[in-house]
């Protein structure tokens, strides 16, 4: 595994005059968390669809694990990297969860007598075993969400794209699907990229990628990017609550050190501080 | 959701009917519709409306939950029933004024008639009430094998069938959510004559159509990124497998056929 390179990336839409995305390099680390941020337009989704084969590049080059992304190919792609879209109901394709689940393994032609196992080892993985014969409309938002992550995992994807896949769940159920997440990608050494706008999300990654005015304006570990108040509230994404805090007190003249610190380790460097 | 029971929808309840393969299902409710314009003497009704009932008791669903299946429905019978009693013509005249009368044919006609339809629904009724939507979908898709003979995309059209009847919940939802939407902008869609409240449907129908094709433009793209080729082999999750209960309600519907035919032959 290689993970995935984008060389000298250009996208136009074809009604459209100009490009999306311009001039796209980037690198994206075997068995990461990559999060890509951005303005709405700023070109997010349309590279996440570019990376999967959805669309295809106006020029450069997409590798996925030294698989060049192309017409020929897109069988392979669709294999090795999974798809979680926005809207829970617009990819539920089965009249019960199991025969969502079972949609992408027709599709790759597997053995019907092996079909039952692996759609109970998927449904097992996102924990939603009992509702296996449950029809959608009986499903709230994050368990549909979960199911979509069941039909990817069946096929057993190394690297899985979340196009704010938690954007329409409650704070309850982003949450879930986020631990979850955390927990399959140790445990299975999947690769994960997440477009979001979701600070808690943002958080997880081990690498942030801002796009802005369809370029790559900074990319970086979170510590580096998170710090960074001005580009954050320019993209729309807010500041993070220890960001938040840690402004609050330099303003009133107390010396926090000058560098990221998720809330965990703000709350440890005040318990310093206090005793 | 509401949970009235409507014309075609599914009760879920335990019955041998529940259990039966949806293939023989689909055919014998075919078949039956079939033979039920061959009915032509009192005795032969009798014998097709006593099928009926054994297949409504075998189903273990109300009769009063078949009475609201063909309830909205009753109005258009009725009204159909009533003009073949006053417009058609023939036997011997009871009552008439201008171009309506009442005439022994009139009555005969309208009589068998109504007996038709009342049976074909209640007996379709039978079958989308013991049968879920995705079963159906499936014994069509078994019933169309034949036609791939002749180049027929039989999986392709079983695919479609089975993702419509999939989002009708999502879109019904859908439309309760507009209609709300649109009466909070002041629509009062039962006020009005018949053609303001027609006019009424379009901010409905309008934001329904945009949004179904948004919907239709996500699920492409959401199969295509599942490795959904339209072209290419698929193997099938669900399997539809005969019991011997199947061969026995075949068994079923081949005696009221020949009965059927005993009596057509007999008397």
């Amino acid at each position: 595994m290689t993970g995935i390179k984008i060389r000298k990336l250009v996208f136009t839409y074809p009604d459209s005059k100009y490009p999306v995305l311009k001039n796209i390099n980037l690198d994206f680390e075997p068995v990461s968390w990559t999060a890509i941020i951005g303005h709405n337009g700023s070109g997010k989704s349309t590279l996440a669809r570019l990376i999967d084969g959805l669309l295809s590049p106006t020029a450069g080059s997409i590798e996925v694990d030294e698989i060049q992304v192309n017409e020929s190919s897109l069988g392979k792609i669709h294999q090795h990297i999974g798809f979680v879209f926005q809207n829970p109901e617009n990819q539920f394709v089965g009249a019960t969860v199991a025969d969502d689940v079972a949609f992408g393994l027709e599709n790759r032609q597997v053995d019907r007598n092996k079909m039952e196992e692996k759609i109970d080892k998927a449904l097992k993985m996102v924990g939603m075993s009992d509702y296996k014969n449950t029809a959608p409309i009986n499903l709230s938002g994050g368990q549909k969400q979960r199911v979509a992550l069941a039909g990817i995992l069946a096929l057993m994807p190394k690297i899985i794209i979340l196009d704010e896949a938690t954007s329409m769940l409650d704070p309850l159920a982003r949450q879930e699907i986020l631990a979850l997440l955390q927990k399959l990608k140790k445990e299975y050494n999947l690769s994960i990229i997440s477009i979001t706008h979701d600070l808690k999300e943002i958080e997880l990654a081990d690498k942030i990628v801002v796009l802005n005015d369809s370029q790559v304006v900074k990319q970086g570990a979170p510590s580096e990017i998170l710090k960074d108040k001005e580009l954050l509230l320019e993209i729309g994404v807010g500041i993070p609550a220890s960001q938040q805090l840690q402004k609050l007190l330099v303003e009133r003249g107390i010396n926090v050190p000058n560098r990221y610190l998720n809330l965990e380790e703000l709350k440890n460097w005040l318990k310093q501080q206090l005793q | 959701m509401n949970s009235k029971i409507v014309f075609g929808s599914y009760v879920p309840v335990k019955s041998i009917l529940h259990r039966l393969d949806p293939r023989i299902k689909l055919i014998m409710c075919i078949i039956y519709v079939i033979l039920i314009f061959f009915v032509n003497n009192f005795l032969a009704a009798i014998w097709l409306l006593l099928a009926l009932l054994a297949a409504i008791k075998l189903s273990n669903v109300g009769l009063r939950q078949y009475w609201q299946g063909i309830k909205p429905l009753f109005l258009i019978i009725l009204i159909t029933v009533a003009f073949q009693i006053l417009f058609s013509s023939g036997g011997k005249a009871y009552w008439h004024w201008g171009i309506m009368a009442i005439t022994r044919d009139g009555l005969i006609n309208s009589l068998i008639i109504f007996y038709r339809f009342i049976v074909i629904i209640t007996a379709s009724t039978v079958l989308t009430a013991t049968t879920q939507t995705f079963q159906i979908a499936d014994a069509l898709a078994w019933l169309m094998k034949p036609l791939q003979v002749i180049k027929v995309p039989v999986n392709q059209i079983t695919l479609m069938l089975s993702i419509a009847l999939r989002f009708v919940p999502t879109i019904m939802d859908e439309t309760n959510k507009i209609m709300k939407a649109q009466r909070a902008r002041g629509i009062n869609f039962n006020a009005g004559n018949l053609l303001t409240r027609i006019k009424h449907l379009v901010p409905i129908l309008i934001p329904l159509f945009v949004n179904s094709f948004k919907r239709a433009e996500e699920l492409a793209t959401a199969m295509e990124a599942r490795g959904y080729d339209p072209n290419a082999p698929r193997t099938h999750y669900r399997q539809l497998v005969w019991h011997k209960n199947d061969a026995w309600a075949g068994l079923a519907l081949l005696i009221v056929t020949v009965g059927l035919v005993c009596i057509r032959i007999f008397f």
